[in-house]
């Protein structure tokens, strides 16, 4: 185990022991049922997630992506009720919609070398408006191949649900972590999360990353808005409020350094597991207040802070003997 | 040839940082190029790189004129650059690092059985044992050196630059680095090696090219080279004959009547303890090569480092030095080498700039009026001759002679008994060049105590009472009256180097 693995393994050994604690207070909750439902109800998290990742080991930050979560719900609701489009095409034109927004922050990011978290602040304002202009209210989706989404699933042993929300967060995951880790692309974004500088004297076309980097982000968060819409089946321009937060809380819980250049997506999917078992255990409880799980979020985060920061103090204090 | 460089100008707004430089590098040869700080060396560097454009002269490789407009560009002409802060990421691993942006891929996907493979075959023979799964950042600097020249080798392997490679390894490292660059040699590339170690140019280069204030003052064969002419080529020699009458006759030459003495005081791994003691209105220059520890002398007595052995006492006893705020209230002052990041606040104005130390000795409490600031601006705008439009003028948008001039001006607001200056004369034009040395004699009338370090001997020469010459971060010597000439002054320098060289033979 190395330094550079050792965030993740800590991870998934908080996620198992967390498991356990909760599988012997609560046996019901080692059952094919609260699995099924973890991956189902995390699945928006889980997508939009991963596209948080790919930013974060950039050493970016995408605070647009909640609002884009929400302007995707409202497009597709409003797009169904008013147009005779099939969802699929609504889809398509919606990804299409997110990925150059990403883009557009992306190029904003390097031409004009702003910090990353003003450009995709104004994003968030930006999105968050656009779904606004759309619809003011809740807008219910009521079309037949949404009910086909809404229930296509495979049945586990146990009569756990596999549904096609939570088969998406885990195709999404893994490629994903294809990306991130296995392609030059990928490898260009940690080096970017090194140092930019560096990575540019290292041949890295810094501006065409950093478009692709944001544009990724902007398709992930178009499919979480997609599965949220699925989930929900209405488009609502309030909702999602703060979701890019959890988004990197999820990310920084699965082990990636919040400065960016080291991590793994698998982490994040463990870390946004972890997020949504602290929540099913409240309420297997019934008697825990929901806030709860934003205190434990809160220490974890603290935890893998610490733990970074310690890990890195050992890194220069080897380098330095 | 390999590669020649003909009547090379760059020229910065105020500055001709590089004027006319010829320089050339055969295959199999290692060429030093030496100079001090802002000789203009990694301004030569940058234009080759392609990190700067020129703006005269003529660059050829291999025969063919070339104009690199990017460091990448560069690299696929031929010419790899190694910097001393590894220009590697030390986040990925060494297979990546080495095989950055052309590693192979299969279906898309990176193929990590091919590429360590490639990253192996690079690093053979070099004669490192090194794991390249592992992040680059858990192997030592040398080893990432050497991760950095084999893939500037692969990458461009015809010009290799190392840019001061040996600043921070210990001597097995550099030998172990010598030995890669002396089979590079042997296999027919061109290498640029920079440092300001004197030995290592020595043991490792055939050549050897100094340049001094944007010019290149010579080029020798390394073989039959003396240290001190060397020494003479790097700090310069032009005025030695300038008399030095009608200076500081009141300067008490009488130990007695110093009054600020430092005992002992130093800094493991920056400057060994020396004493030091100051008597009124008595300029003292600090002399060596960079990196001897002049400014870390410097650095020691006005705690910024704070000195871990001696003290500090003067008349009424003991001074406290723990840190530069100790050291301002005990009538410090110090005029800092990088004035554009240590000196200067370049967003405030003039006005601002020169009130700040005042202030600060004053504490938040007691702002100064505004009518005092302006005062205080004017007296020394007036005083100091500082062109600037107006007081309200953001200092950065001076050019650096003025901007020098502000930062005189913040401390001889304060009226210091002792006033450090490091290098107040680089990188100003000649017109305030002259003025600043005017004003050292001036206030050392009125019995201010100056200590000025420069690479500048005939500057020290002009200038001081005495000369302390530092060398491999020791106080190696004392020069005082008729020994202050720039002869004996490079001769102390080059001592104990001669002496090795003896012994050597």
């Amino acid at each position: 185990m190395t330094s550079r693995t050792l965030p993740l393994f800590a991870t998934i050994a908080i996620f198992l022991i967390a498991y356990l604690v909760c599988y012997l207070q609560f046996p019901a909750m080692l059952s094919t049922r609260v699995i099924g439902n973890l991956l189902t109800d995390n699945a928006y998290l889980g997508i939009v997630a991963v596209g948080m990742t790919v930013v974060i080991l950039s050493g970016g930050i995408d605070l647009s992506v909640g609002s884009v979560i929400a302007f995707s719900g409202v497009f597709i609701a409003v797009m169904l009720r008013d147009t005779g489009l099939h969802p699929l095409v609504v889809f398509a034109l919606l990804l299409a919609v997110t990925t150059a927004f990403g883009a557009f922050m992306g190029g904003l990011i390097h031409v004009l070398a702003m910090p990353p978290f003003i450009v995709t602040l104004a994003g968030m304002f930006l999105a968050r408006g656009a779904g606004y202009m759309l619809s003011v209210e809740s807008v219910p989706i009521q079309h037949p191949f949404y009910e086909v989404l809404k229930d296509a699933y495979y049945l586990m042993p146990g009569k756990g649900r596999l549904t096609l929300l939570g088969v998406a967060m885990l195709l999404s995951v893994a490629g994903g972590m294809i990306l991130a880790h296995r392609t030059r692309f990928g490898t260009r974004v940690f080096a970017m999360g090194g140092g930019a500088q560096t990575a540019q004297l290292m041949g890295v076309p810094v501006g065409l990353t950093t478009v692709q980097i944001y544009a990724f982000s902007g398709f992930m968060a178009g499919l979480s808005g997609v599965a949220f819409s699925i989930y929900t089946a209405s488009g609502y321009p309030l909702a999602m409020v703060g979701t890019e937060l959890n988004a990197i809380a999820a990310v920084v819980i699965g082990g990636t350094i919040l400065t960016g250049g080291a991590g793994y997506v698998f982490g994040t999917l463990i870390g946004v597991l972890t997020m949504g078992l602290i929540q099913t255990y409240i309420v297997f409880d019934g008697s825990l207040s929901s806030w709860w799980t934003k205190i434990v979020i809160g220490a974890l985060l603290l935890m893998f802070i610490l733990l970074q920061k310690g890990l890195l103090r050992l890194g220069t204090a080897r380098a330095a003997a | 040839m390999l590669l020649t460089i003909r009547s090379l100008t760059k020229t910065f707004p105020g500055t001709r940082a590089l004027d006319s430089v010829d320089f050339d590098l055969r295959a199999g040869e290692v060429h030093a190029l030496l100079g001090e700080n802002g000789a203009g060396k990694s301004t030569l560097i940058k234009c080759l790189t392609g990190a700067y454009q020129r703006d005269e002269g003529e660059l050829t490789l291999d025969g063919a004129p070339i104009s690199p407009q990017s460091t990448l560009e560069a690299q696929e002409l031929g010419i790899g650059t190694v910097y001393q802060e590894v220009n590697l990421l030390p986040n990925l691993t060494v297979a990546e690092n080495l095989t950055f942006g052309r590693q192979p891929t299969r279906f898309g996907m990176v193929d990590g059985r091919a590429m360590r493979r490639q990253a192996e075959e690079m690093l053979s023979g070099y004669g490192v044992d090194v794991d390249v799964r592992r992040d680059l950042g858990t192997y030592s600097v040398a080893i990432q050196q050497i991760v950095a020249i084999a893939r500037a080798v692969t990458l461009s392997g015809k010009v290799l630059i190392l840019d001061e490679p040996t600043a921070s390894l210990d001597s097995r490292e550099v030998a172990m680095l010598f030995d890669v660059v002396r089979s590079l040699r042997e296999q027919g590339l061109g290498i640029i090696f920079i440092s300001h170690f004197l030995d290592q140019v020595f043991e490792i280069s055939d050549r050897v090219t100094v340049l001094r204030n944007g010019c290149r003052v010579a080029t020798d064969d390394i073989a039959g080279l003396e240290r001190l002419r060397l020494i003479e080529h790097m700090l310069g020699h032009e005025l030695e004959d300038e008399t030095r009458e009608g200076r500081h006759a009141h300067v008490p030459s009488d130990p007695s009547e110093r009054t600020l003495h430092f005992e002992g005081v130093g800094r493991r791994g920056l400057i060994e303890p020396f004493d030091l003691s100051v008597g009124r209105g008595e300029v003292i220059g600090l002399a060596g090569l960079l990196g001897s520890g002049r400014t870390e002398s410097a650095e020691v007595l006005f705690g910024i480092k704070p000195t871990q052995t001696g003290t500090a006492r003067d008349e009424n006893g003991e001074i406290a030095l723990r840190n530069p705020r100790e050291a301002v209230a005990a009538g410090f002052g110090f005029a800092p080498e990088d004035r554009k990041t240590d000196g200067i606040v370049a967003d405030l104005s003039v006005r601002e700039n020169i009130a700040l130390a005042l202030q600060a000795r004053r504490g938040w409490a007691r702002p100064i009026s505004r009518a005092e600031q302006n005062r205080l601006a004017d007296h020394y705008i007036d005083r100091l001759d500082i062109r600037t439009s107006d007081a309200e003028k953001a200092v950065g948008d001076l050019s650096g002679g003025n901007q020098q001039k502000v930062v005189l001006a913040r401390w001889l607001a304060m009226n210091p008994r002792f006033f450090i200056l490091d290098e107040p004369t680089r990188g100003i034009d000649v017109g305030a060049h002259a003025e600043i040395l005017r004003l050292i004699e001036e206030v050392t009338a009125d019995g201010m105590s100056i200590l000025v370090i420069s690479s500048e001997l005939d500057e020290l020469v002009a200038v001081a009472d005495r000369v302390i010459v530092v060398r491999d971060r020791r106080h190696v010597a004392q020069l005082t009256g008729a020994e202050v000439e720039t002869d004996t002054i490079v001769r102390a320098i080059a001592a104990p180097d001669a002496d090795s060289d003896e012994e050597a033979a």
